[in-house]
C-alpha cells in the first residue's frame, strides 16, 4: 500500500463508484439469471438470490435448442474468422509486396467501399441469398461476412511497416513468393493477425442485424438471433431472459478476461472494436 | 529465419526474360489476390453498385423491379416518420458521443497515474465492449423497467417519488437508449485516450511544473493538444458507428413508443425486411451513407485547426 501518494488513492475514490456502475448491469445480469419467478418483484430489490435456481438455466435448453446456437454461433463466428483473416492475408500480400497491371485501380475498389455502411450492402445480398435459394443455410451467414474489404486494407498497411531487407536474403536465395509470405511476412504480423482474428470473431459472435436477416428457422439462427427469439416468446419472463444473456456473454467474457492484453493491443494497434 | 535459403541456384537468369517474368509476377498475384477478391467482388463491390440501382426502383421482390427514378429519393422529402428517423439518429449521435468521449478521457486520465487495482478498474470499464449488444440490451431492458426495474427502485429509495417509465414513454426512451449506449461505448475510447495519454513525454509535464503550471492549466495546454490526433480519431470512429445504431433499438424498444427510438438502421430493416419496399430501403441507407460521408469529410476538413500532429 506504500508508494502510492494520496492523490491516487482520491483517483481510486473517483475510480471505485464508477466501476460498480459499469459492472452493475452484468451482476444483476447474473443475479436475475438465479432468481425465481416471483423473486424478480421484490422491492427492495436483492443481488443475492436465495434459493439460487439453477434450473432456469435448464428450462432455457428445454425452451429453445440454445445448444444449437451456440454451435451455430461458434461454426459461423470462426469460419469467417479463418476465411477472413487467411484471404486477406494472402490478397494484402499481393497489394503490397507485388507489382501487377490493375492494382492500384483494385485497391482504389477496395478502399473505396470502407466507408459504404453495412447496411447499404445488406438489401442486395439478401436478394441475392434468396435467388440462390441460400437463406437458413451455413453458406448465408459465412460468405457475405468473410470477405471485408477492412481485413485486407489493415494487413496491407501493416505489411508495408514491415522492411523489405528481410525479404531480400529470401528473394536472392530464389524462395517464391508464397515461402517469402508464408515464412517472412506472416511471422513477422503477429500482433495485426491475432487483432484482426481476435475482433473479427467479436464482431460475428456478437453480429444481430445480418443472421437476422438471413435466417428465418430457429435451427440456423445464431445466439443473437435466438435470445431475440427467446424475448418474442417470453417477453417478460426474466429470469429466463437474464439466464440466455448470461450464457451469450460467457464465453466471450472469459476469453476476454485471460487475454485482456490482447484485446487492448489489438485496438490500440489497429483502432478496430467499436461500434 | 526459416526461409529455404539453400535452393539459390535458380536466382541466375533473370534479367534476361523480365517480359516473362511479369507476366509470372502477376499471375503469381493473382493467384494471392483471387479468393478475397472474388469474395469482395461478390459479396461487396457488385452489392454497391446493385444497391444503387435499387433505390431508383420499387421492387417488392414478388414481382419484377420496375424503375421509379428519384421517386423514392423524392418520398423521403415528404416523410413525417423519415424525418423523426433523421432527428432520433442526429439526436442519438450528440446524445452519445461528447458523453462518452468525455467520460472515457476522465477514467483514462485517472488510470493513467500508478493506481492500486489498475488492470481491474481497466477490465470493469472495458467489458461492455466486448458484450454481445443484444445481451446486454436485454438486460438493461430489465434495468430500465418502469415497475420492478433496478434503476426505478433505487431513484425510489433515494426518494424520487415518480421515475419516469423511461423505455414505455416518449420522452424518455431515446434518453435510456443513449445512456446504455455511453455505458457500452466508453471502454472503447478509453483503451485508444489511455494508449494516447501513455505516448505524452512527460518532460513536458515536468518542465511545465517547474514553471509552476497548475494542473489545470497542464491538462488544458499539454495533455489537451498532445491527445488532439487521439480525439479526432476517436471522434471520427465514434461518430461513424453511432450513426448506425440497430441492435438497442430492435431489442430495448423496437423503435418506439410511437417511433421515439426508431433510427436510420432500424428504419432500412423495417422497410426492407418487414414492408419489402426495397427500393425505399435501399434510398434510405444511400442517405445513411451520404450523412456519414459529409460528417467525415468535413472533420477531416476541419482537423487541421485543433488536431496536432508532430
Amino acid at each position: 500500500m506504500l508508494g502510492y501518494t494520496i492523490g491516487n488513492w482520491l483517483l481510486v475514490i473517483f475510480l471505485v463508484p464508477t466501476a460498480v456502475v459499469m459492472l452493475m448491469p452484468f451482476v444483476w445480469m447474473l443475479s436475475t439469471s438465479l432468481k425465481s419467478a416471483g423473486a424478480v418483484f421484490e422491492y427492495p430489490p436483492s443481488f443475492i438470490p436465495s434459493p439460487l435456481r439453477w434450473d432456469n438455466y435448464s428450462r432455457l435448453f428445454e425452451v429453445l435448442p440454445f445448444a444449437r446456437f451456440f454451435v451455430n454461433s461458434l461454426v459461423v463466428a470462426g469460419s469467417v474468422t479463418l476465411l477472413g483473416v487467411s484471404t486477406s492475408a494472402m490478397a494484402a500480400y499481393a497489394f503490397a509486396r507485388l507489382r501487377f497491371p490493375g492494382r492500384d485501380a483494385l485497391f482504389l475498389g477496395y478502399l473505396g467501399t470502407l466507408m459504404i455502411p453495412a447496411q447499404v450492402v445488406i438489401i442486395p445480398n439478401f436478394i441475392l441469398l434468396r435467388t440462390l435459394g441460400w437463406i437458413d443455410t451455413y453458406q448465408a451467414l459465412i460468405l457475405p461476412a468473410a470477405f471485408s474489404a477492412f481485413g485486407t486494407f489493415l494487413l496491407r498497411q501493416y505489411f508495408l511497416t514491415i522492411p523489405g531487407e528481410l525479404e531480400d536474403a529470401a528473394v536472392v536465395d530464389g524462395a517464391s513468393h508464397w515461402q517469402i509470405f508464408t515464412r517472412v511476412i506472416l511471422p513477422l504480423s503477429g500482433p495485426a493477425l491475432s487483432a484482426l482474428a481476435i475482433f473479427t470473431f467479436l464482431f460475428n459472435w456478437n453480429s444481430f442485424l445480418y443472421p437476422l436477416v438471413v435466417t428465418n428457422s430457429v435451427t440456423m439462427s445464431t445466439l443473437t438471433v435466438g435470445l431475440n427469439t427467446l424475448q418474442g416468446q417470453y417477453n417478460t419472463a426474466w429470469t429466463l431472459l437474464m439466464a440466455g444473456s448470461v450464457l451469450a456473454l460467457l464465453p466471450v467474457l472469459t476469453v476476454f478476461l485471460f487475454a485482456q492484453r490482447y484485446f487492448i493491443k489489438g485496438i490500440t494497434l489497429t483502432g478496430i472494436g467499436g461500434r | 529465419m526459416a526461409v529455404d535459403v539453400k535452393r539459390s541456384v535458380r536466382a541466375g537468369p533473370r534479367q534476361a526474360h523480365s517480359g516473362r517474368l511479369q507476366r509470372r509476377t502477376t499471375s503469381t498475384a493473382y493467384g494471392f489476390l483471387l479468393p478475397n477478391l472474388l469474395g469482395f467482388l461478390i459479396f461487396t463491390f457488385f452489392p454497391v453498385l446493385a444497391a444503387l440501382l435499387i433505390s431508383f426502383s420499387h421492387w417488392d421482390l414478388l414481382r419484377p423491379p420496375e424503375w421509379a427514378g428519384l421517386a423514392n429519393y423524392r418520398r423521403l422529402v415528404d416523410d413525417a416518420t423519415f424525418h423523426r428517423v433523421l432527428r432520433n439518429t442526429f439526436v442519438y449521435v450528440l446524445g452519445t458521443v461528447p458523453a462518452q468521449m468525455v467520460l472515457a478521457l476522465l477514467v483514462a486520465m485517472a488510470l493513467n497515474a500508478r493506481i492500486p487495482g489498475r488492470l481491474f478498474f481497466r477490465a470493469a470499464y472495458f467489458m461492455p465492449v466486448v458484450a454481445s449488444t443484444v445481451a446486454v440490451a436485454l438486460v438493461w431492458r430489465w434495468i430500465f423497467h418502469a415497475d420492478f426495474g433496478l434503476l426505478n427502485s433505487v431513484l425510489f429509495m433515494l426518494g424520487v417519488d415518480d421515475p419516469p417509465s423511461w423505455l414505455q414513454s416518449t420522452r424518455w426512451a431515446l434518453p435510456a437508449i443513449i445512456i446504455m449506449s455511453i455505458w457500452q461505448q466508453i471502454g472503447f475510447s478509453m483503451v485508444l485516450f489511455l494508449a494516447g495519454l501513455q505516448s505524452v513525454p512527460a518532460h513536458l509535464y515536468e518542465a511545465a511544473k517547474i514553471d509552476g503550471a497548475s494542473s489545470w492549466h497542464r491538462f488544458v495546454h499539454i495533455t489537451i493538444p498532445m491527445l488532439s490526433s487521439t480525439t479526432f480519431f476517436v471522434l471520427v470512429i465514434s461518430i461513424i458507428n453511432s450513426f448506425q445504431v440497430f441492435d438497442q433499438a430492435f431489442i430495448m424498444t423496437e423503435g418506439g413508443p410511437a417511433n421515439a427510438t426508431n433510427t436510420l438502421v432500424f428504419n432500412i430493416y423495417r422497410y426492407a425486411f418487414q414492408f419489402f419496399q426495397m427500393g425505399y430501403a435501399a434510398a434510405m441507407a444511400w442517405v445513411l451513407f451520404a450523412i456519414i460521408f459529409v460528417v467525415t469529410v468535413v472533420q477531416f476538413r476541419y482537423q487541421r485547426q485543433w488536431v496536432h500532429y508532430d
